[in-house]
């Protein structure tokens, strides 16, 4: 008797990113999460040493070579992400005002001044503030 | 209907994802590229002490840190099934993911307050 037919399973593709420039940005863009969770820890790092008393081995950890790449990568990164997810918005969200839909750059023009504010007013608070 | 999980998660990663395209991009150019790079100064210890003593700032910094992990243990979670063809542990790699981003949120709650 013949033993039953296995089930059919296609050759998996291990370059399928590699395959169109559309896949490739399309994984390069999720992969920019890599770096928010590296921004996060980053970020925790300093608030850490603020509170601790210690932002002066921070400076200079921070100021090592190899951390200002990864840095500088991680720069690329989140603006990477920050235009790719702000210009996905109107994708997401359709508006219509008396029956007239909102075009897409109007949305994304909003999102993008909203970046562009939020980032002054914490580039103001961090560097200044209010003496 | 069978209730899920999955809408909230996908309200997490979504909130996440606005989240850190306003916030991080400016925090890591001054704190990870300027400053290092002797482009600007320091802010005094005593500045950005003030700054973390408004219990406004502490909040928001752990509402930033929960959402982005969110974010990126939902992206990194499919991405690495998809990349490495591992769909079929989706249990597990999940479990890292959100557990990651679930201990880093109590981490910065613990640090914060």
């Amino acid at each position: 008797m013949k033993a039953p037919p296995a089930a059919y399973r296609p050759r998996r593709d291990h370059l399928w990113f590699a395959r169109t420039r559309n896949y490739t940005i399309f994984v390069l863009r999720e992969l920019t999460s890599v770096f928010v969770a590296w921004s996060v820890v980053f970020l925790l790092l300093l608030a850490d040493a603020v509170l601790g008393g210690r932002l002066a081995g921070f400076a200079a950890l921070a100021a090592q070579p190899w951390m200002i790449a990864l840095n500088v990568l991680a720069l690329a990164a989140t603006c990477f992400h920050a235009v790719t997810f702000l210009n996905l918005a109107p994708k997401a969200t359709v508006v219509r005002l008396d029956g007239y839909r909102l075009p897409a750059w109007m949305i994304q023009g909003g999102n993008h001044s909203l970046w562009l504010a939020v980032s002054a007013v914490i580039a103001f608070f961090v560097l200044r503030g209010f003496h | 209907m069978r209730r899920t999980l999955e809408p909230y998660l996908w309200l997490l990663f979504s909130g996440g994802g606005v989240v850190a395209a306003l916030v991080l991009p400016v925090l890591v150019l001054l704190f990870g590229v300027l400053m290092p790079l002797g482009v600007l100064d320091w802010p005094t210890a005593g500045h950005l002490g003030g700054l973390l003593g408004n219990v406004l700032v502490r909040l928001a910094l752990v509402v930033v840190v929960v959402l982005c992990l969110f974010h990126a243990a939902h992206r990194i979670r499919h991405t690495s099934e998809e990349l490495l063809g591992i769909a079929r542990f989706d249990l597990v790699v999940a479990l890292l993911c959100y557990g990651g981003a679930i201990t880093g949120g109590v981490l910065a709650v613990m640090l914060m307050f």
